[in-house]
């Protein structure tokens, strides 16, 4: 496939959600959008694992600092629920970004499982702030948001507030794919491969991946005040060590270093975990059996399925010819 | 992207075919409830009591509440907050629901009552005690109410039960989150309002499988240990308390000793007291009928979950026998309920103006005996004295109870812990 079927194929298929979504029942409307929100996550962790190699388990803590912020300024001071709605999104990016500043000074010397371990300790410092820090997170019960935004539209309003979803996924996944096309992404790939050659080449490859934490920071902080709004809650359950695990998942579900594989996870993940649960009771075998069958058999994870596909053919179409050889 | 494109439109066509489903059926005597509880993950098996009590009403009913046929939608909230908001809407805006019941976790609570308001839904919380949703932001949430209890119902009168007994110096062990600060703060008020002093408050993280830390710090001057304990915790804590060799009475909130555990237990917990609205134990013969009843069905004895959800389906039920099985919305619902007494399972049960119920409060002692004609020594529950009546503000004055923030773990200040 060239990249520009490629890249018809992704515009084609955010054109068919924003046509088809909002003639769904409202329900579909929210897991959609819910799936989006957490969407961008799960791309800026792919930047983290798919391009630079490295796999974090505390992506959760910028979606958290996103969220809480989000929701602290709206509810203690109404701030950001009208047009300052957008300063929101900026100060949500910018405090994700400093967050990560911050932990990648600590995490980035650290490479493999250690690199792991550090994220996951750093992830689980920001819970315990959230579930400690009554007065200001409302620990345990975390805070509602009581409205949506409103500036012009009406964000209250669930379809509006889809295509403004929709509308922020579709520039995340723009910025991150121009990200990681230019040379920048290119030798974070090559940094992923390894190491040491690209710092033989001169690249100074902490720098390199520095930058590509910070980004994934910011684009955490993007999703978490999409996800403030979208939920209409916080609470620690949000920036537990699960909901990074959940976006470790998806993003090796659909396939890390794709981008758009993370979107395909997080969209089959909500769906098994939040649509399919009110209809049988026994979905979570049906999301076990995904993850471990993914495993097993795709381990380039869903977007390896259509190489998988045509590899299999080629290797048919060889043996055939091999037994067609002798006589 | 196909894959997406399919995830998309699947669910729209079921959706869809949902839709049409609850639209042929729906009669002006349906009454569709919306019931969300954790079916899954580490809090399942409570998630289970809740809804196996409500279906045992529905079931003896034969799920006809005065005339209404109850359509009755079973979601998991995961014992996640946010998904419990999910689901609440995907009830009410696909499923069309007259009410909301559930929701285990006092946050879960705090969730769903601002849900209730914005889709002006009934919401019923039978479980959920957090103590502000009918104390201080009760004016928020008009379509919410409680057939439970607030967190620190019963430790107001077990508190001043404990000066009763002599106990002058108590330490307070209790999960670190908002359900332990509201039990343990509503006691210590009250036990230091009756001269009583809290010594020492330990707060061990909801969860924790190893009190090794935690035992040895307890303060050796105290007259007795107070416990909150939820979950697993419950059934760790005292085994650890035990083999460490304390000899003091141990007390504590109801949940650390609830049926739910109890069974569980070994015989290290008898005698230690508890304070609950609900004891399987409860000997009238309401509750006897109920114990037999739900125990040739599921094979356990009830807990107070069970009896909640079970009382919760009767309040729905005494509220349409008032409308003759009409279902009256919302607001109007609540006010009936408030007007109502009732006969319950855990006794004569009303409501207080601020739509929580006024109950009798049970300080109960774990023994090992055999009761309800059970062949087999078990342990129980045993009342030993009944507080009658009880509301959320014990024997407070109501406007300077709710001037005081609400118990939290700064509040009340521990003024005797050096």
């Amino acid at each position: 496939m060239t990249s520009r079927l490629k890249i018809a194929i992704v515009i084609a298929a955010i054109a068919a959600l924003a046509i088809v979504v909002p003639f769904t029942s409202s329900f579909v409307i929210l897991l959609a959008t819910r799936a989006l929100a957490f969407s961008i996550l799960v791309m800026s962790l792919d930047i983290l694992l798919g391009f630079a190699g490295l796999a974090s388990l505390g992506q959760a803590a910028y979606l958290g600092v996103g969220a809480y912020m989000t929701a602290i300024l709206a509810t203690r001071y109404q701030f950001g629920l009208g047009y300052d709605f957008w300063l929101v999104v900026v100060l949500g990016m910018l405090l994700g970004a400093a967050l990560a500043a911050l932990f990648g000074l600590l995490a980035i010397r650290a490479t493999g499982v250690y690199f792991l371990m550090i994220t996951l300790a750093l992830g689980q410092c920001v819970w315990g702030l959230a579930y400690r820090w009554n007065s200001l997170t409302g620990g345990d019960n975390g805070i509602n948001l009581g409205v949506r935004p409103k500036f012009g539209i009406d964000l209250a309003d669930q379809v509006t507030f889809f295509y403004v979803v929709l509308c922020f996924f579709a520039l995340s996944l723009f910025a991150m794919y121009v990200l990681v096309r230019s040379p920048f992404g290119r030798s974070l790939a090559g940094i992923r491969e390894r190491e040491l050659r690209m710092k033989i080449l001169g690249y100074n490859t902490w720098l390199h991946k520095y930058i590509a934490f910070v980004i994934a920071g910011a684009f955490g902080g993007l999703s978490g005040v999409l996800w403030a709004h979208t939920a209409g809650i916080i609470s620690p359950v949000n920036v537990e060590l699960t909901t990074s695990v959940d976006a470790l998942l998806m993003a090796v579900l659909g396939g890390a270093g794709t981008l758009v594989g993370g979107v395909i996870g997080a969209f089959i993940v909500v769906a098994l975990r939040e649509y399919l649960s009110t209809l049988v009771p026994w979905w979570q075998y049906v999301l076990g059996a995904v993850y471990v069958l993914t495993i097993f058999y795709l381990p380039s994870g869903l977007m390896g399925l259509p190489e998988r596909i045509r590899r299999h053919g080629g290797a048919l179409g060889k043996r055939e010819k091999l037994s067609a050889a002798p006589s | 992207m196909t894959y997406a494109l399919l995830r998309k439109v699947g669910p729209m066509l079921l959706g869809g075919g949902l839709a049409l489903a609850t639209a042929a059926t729906a009669r002006a005597e349906e009454l569709r409830i919306g019931f969300l509880a954790p079916t899954t993950g580490i809090f399942a098996a409570v998630g289970k009591d809740m809804v196996d009590g409500f279906q045992m009403y529905l079931d003896e009913m034969k799920n006809n509440l005065s005339g209404a046929q109850v359509k009755l939608i079973v979601e998991d909230e995961q014992a996640k907050p946010d998904v419990a908001v999910t689901k609440a809407k995907k009830l009410i805006l696909q499923d069309h629901v007259h009410m909301i019941v559930g929701g285990l976790l006092a946050s879960t609570g705090y969730a769903l009552a601002p849900v209730s308001t914005s889709e002006k839904t009934l919401y019923i919380s039978p479980v959920a005690a957090a103590d502000d949703l009918t104390q201080r932001d009760l004016s928020k949430y008009p379509y919410f109410i409680r057939t439970g209890w607030t967190s620190s119902q019963p430790s107001h009168p077990f508190g001043q039960w404990a000066c009763d007994q002599g106990y002058k110096k108590i330490v307070a062990i209790g999960a670190d989150y908002a359900f332990g600060y509201e039990v343990i703060g509503g006691f210590q008020k009250a036990f230091e309002d009756c001269g009583g002093k809290v010594i020492q408050k330990i707060w061990p993280p909801i969860g924790t499988k190893d009190f090794g830390p935690y035992i040895p710090t307890i303060k050796q001057d105290a007259d007795a240990i107070f416990t909150l304990m939820v979950g697993p915790m419950s059934l760790q804590f005292p085994k650890q308390l035990a083999a460490s060799g304390n000899k003091k009475p141990v007390i504590g909130g109801g949940t650390s000793y609830d049926e739910f555990v109890l069974p569980s237990m070994g015989d290290e917990v008898i005698g230690h007291v508890s304070a609950l609205m609900y004891s399987a134990a409860l000997e009238n013969p309401k509750n006897e009928a109920f114990v037999k009843a739900y125990r040739a069905k599921y094979n356990k004895v009830p807990s107070y979950y069970s009896e909640t959800n079970y009382t919760t389906g009767e309040w729905i039920n005494e509220v349409m026998k008032k409308t003759g099985g009409k279902w009256p919305g919302a607001e109007e619902f609540i006010k009936i309920m408030q007007g109502m007494k009732l006969d319950t399972i855990r006794g004569p049960v009303s409501m207080d103006d601020m739509r929580n119920p006024i109950q009798n409060i049970y300080i109960k002692k774990v023994e090992k005996k055999k009761m309800f004609g059970y062949d087999k020594a078990e342990l129980w529950n045993t009342v030993i004295k009944t507080y009658p009546n009880v509301s959320q503000f014990g024997t407070y004055d109501k406007a300077a109870f709710l001037k005081q923030p609400v118990y939290s773990r700064d509040f009340p200040p521990c003024k005797f812990c050096e």
